[in-house]
């Protein structure tokens, strides 16, 4: 006689630190397995959308911080860029330069941070985690020591960057470039080949190109799942065409693809700096932008490649002081598309190392 | 990998779109197609099937409110050619109603559950399409226009630079 089961139901969350924030997750089990999964969000929505309506561009800056605050910078350089682009404004070289070092410190730091996470959902407790923390906590220091705010860096300007290198910058830079390399090595020997991380991460939430384009996945999501999609190649934005780099991709999308991309993604973004630092010119950085700035009338939509996946920008203006229309496409959102496709028929173990690799910031996710 | 991602012009994906589904295209300017909602669906699956547009990639819709209706933005994206355009859809004010077309793009359905609850557009066809991040009950939709609408017709925010009345209260810019 087959035993009868009762479906269950089960809250992941809002409070619970696999959810990397506050993150609902109600699950219905039949057994070990789940048979259909739903998200709850918004539990950190502060309808910034609204917010900006009734604040000038440049008044909107912080807001892009408190979005992804684990990659401020590139919040920060995707909503200049619109503006510019918007505007029509040109951006002095060195000010590109500094947007790119900075994005690219900015990538190592949130990738850091999300493969010490997903390292420690996979049950790795706590220790490569604070391996990871140690690098993001120097390149924290670089941004403290440049803007004064380590998360919400408030940096980027409209035509530019707010302050220029102070002195102790470039050989705190160089030092941290110098280790890089060698501690990568290090988590790489420690990581790549773990038995935790295999067992945990192999064939679990597998992901195929097809499904991934169609859900608007971005970012080392995309990447995962073999589709060599970057907007920093695809179209490059500041001076990233001058850069040489590989695009990581990985082979069944699984859960360990997208941690194996993003690890050689910060090899990639080492050698974008290393290319970077030399070339930076002198001169001015920030453009000659009047405060009291007035785009002219139009939309545009303007997208880079953050961390997290494609973060983009439509903005529309009235001509006025204030933005008429101010939209975030926030990767964080979309990459959650496909999460109930990859979680039912799973346990719930593995959904966690699941949700792990998406690597949400649920800042971005409600904004 | 071509240089940077190819704008197509709005007459040149109005002309396909036009051959597969005459009738379809409302209003054509440089920057965006409009569609007639009634068709919006077909269209939208001819974009995402058709080997030269192959718009598999939805990477953004949004909701504008534009006083006397809706628009609902699509940007569409092709990887494999890198090429991106716009696809727009109007709908009525009062009671604003566009098919979904998160049957032909798994990444429409969180966004337009997104624009349902910020804007109050209802996809018709949609799965699930309930509030995303506010919760059930809550009055009425924030992004639109009227919402809190202030006595004597004015918008909140300044609609002014506090500079530029001589005299008047409001912090002074960094002239810089």
């Amino acid at each position: 006689m087959p035993i009868s089961t009762e479906p269950l139901v089960v809250n992941i969350g809002p409070q619970h630190p696999s959810t990397h924030g506050v993150f609902r997750m109600r699950v219905t089990l039949d057994g070990e397995r789940i048979t259909d999964a739903e998200m709850i969000i918004g539990y950190l929505h502060r309808s910034m959308e609204k917010l900006a309506e009734e604040r000038t561009w440049t008044q909107n800056i912080p807001f892009t911080d408190r979005m992804d605050y684990l990659a401020a910078m590139t919040g920060n350089l995707s909503y200049c860029l619109a503006v510019e682009k918007l505007a029509g404004i040109e951006v002095p070289e060195r000010a590109q330069y500094l947007r790119v070092i900075f994005a690219e410190l900015q990538r190592i730091a949130s990738h850091a941070m999300a493969n010490g996470t997903f390292v420690n959902d996979c049950g790795a407790w706590q220790t490569p985690l604070f391996y990871m923390f140690r690098e993001r906590e120097k390149i924290l220091d670089l941004f403290e020591m440049t803007c004064g705010a380590r998360l919400t860096t408030n940096y980027m300007r409209i035509g530019g960057v707010a302050f220029d290198l102070p002195d102790e910058f470039m050989p705190g830079l160089r030092a941290l470039l110098d280790e890089l390399p060698d501690r990568i090595g290090e988590y790489e020997q420690l990581l790549m080949d773990n038995e935790i991380l295999l067992m945990r991460g192999r064939d679990v939430g597998v992901l195929s190109p097809e499904t991934a384009i169609n859900a608007s996945m971005s970012g080392p999501m995309l990447r995962g799942s073999g589709v060599a999609w970057d907007i920093r190649k695809a179209d490059p934005y500041c001076v990233y065409d001058r850069m040489e780099f590989e695009i990581p991709v990985g082979h069944n999308g699984d859960c360990y693809d997208r941690f194996t991309v993003r690890m050689e993604e910060v090899r990639q973004s080492v050698r974008i700096i290393e290319q970077a630092v030399p070339q930076l010119p002198p001169g001015s950085h920030c453009a000659d932008v009047p405060l009291n700035l007035r785009p002219p009338e139009g939309e545009v939509y303007s997208r880079i490649e953050s961390p997290k996946g494609e973060i983009g920008f439509y903005l529309v203006s009235d001509g006025g002081p204030h933005p008429y229309r101010w939209h975030v496409r926030s990767p964080s959102l979309i990459n959650l598309s496909a999460l109930r496709e990859m979680v039912v028929g799973q346990t719930v173990a593995d959904a966690i190392v699941t949700l792990g690799s998406i690597d949400i910031n649920v800042g971005e996710v409600d904004r | 990998m071509a240089a940077a991602t190819k704008r197509l012009a709005g007459p040149e994906v109005a002309e396909r779109i036009e051959a597969a589904v005459p009738g379809a295209a409302e209003e054509v300017v440089e920057g965006w197609v409009q569609v007639r909602p009634e068709r919006l669906v077909e269209v939208a699956r001819f974009l995402r099937d058709d080997r030269a547009l192959d718009a598999r990639y939805l990477a953004s819709l949004c909701a504008v409110d534009r006083y006397d209706w809706f628009e609902v933005v699509y940007h569409l994206a092709s990887l494999s050619h890198n090429h991106e355009f716009v696809l727009k859809a109007r709908a009525a004010h009062d009671d604003p109603l566009l098919p979904s077309v998160a049957s032909v793009w798994m990444g429409a359905d969180l966004q337009e559950r997104e624009a349902y609850d910020l804007m109050g557009i209802r996809f018709e066809g949609h799965p699930t399409l309930k509030r995303l991040f506010l919760w059930e009950g809550f009055p009425g939709h924030p992004l639109r226009k009227d919402f809190l609408a202030m006595p004597g017709g004015f918008s909140p925010g300044l609609q002014r630079f506090p500079k530029e009345e001589p005299g008047q209260w409001g912090g002074e810019f960094r002239a810089d």
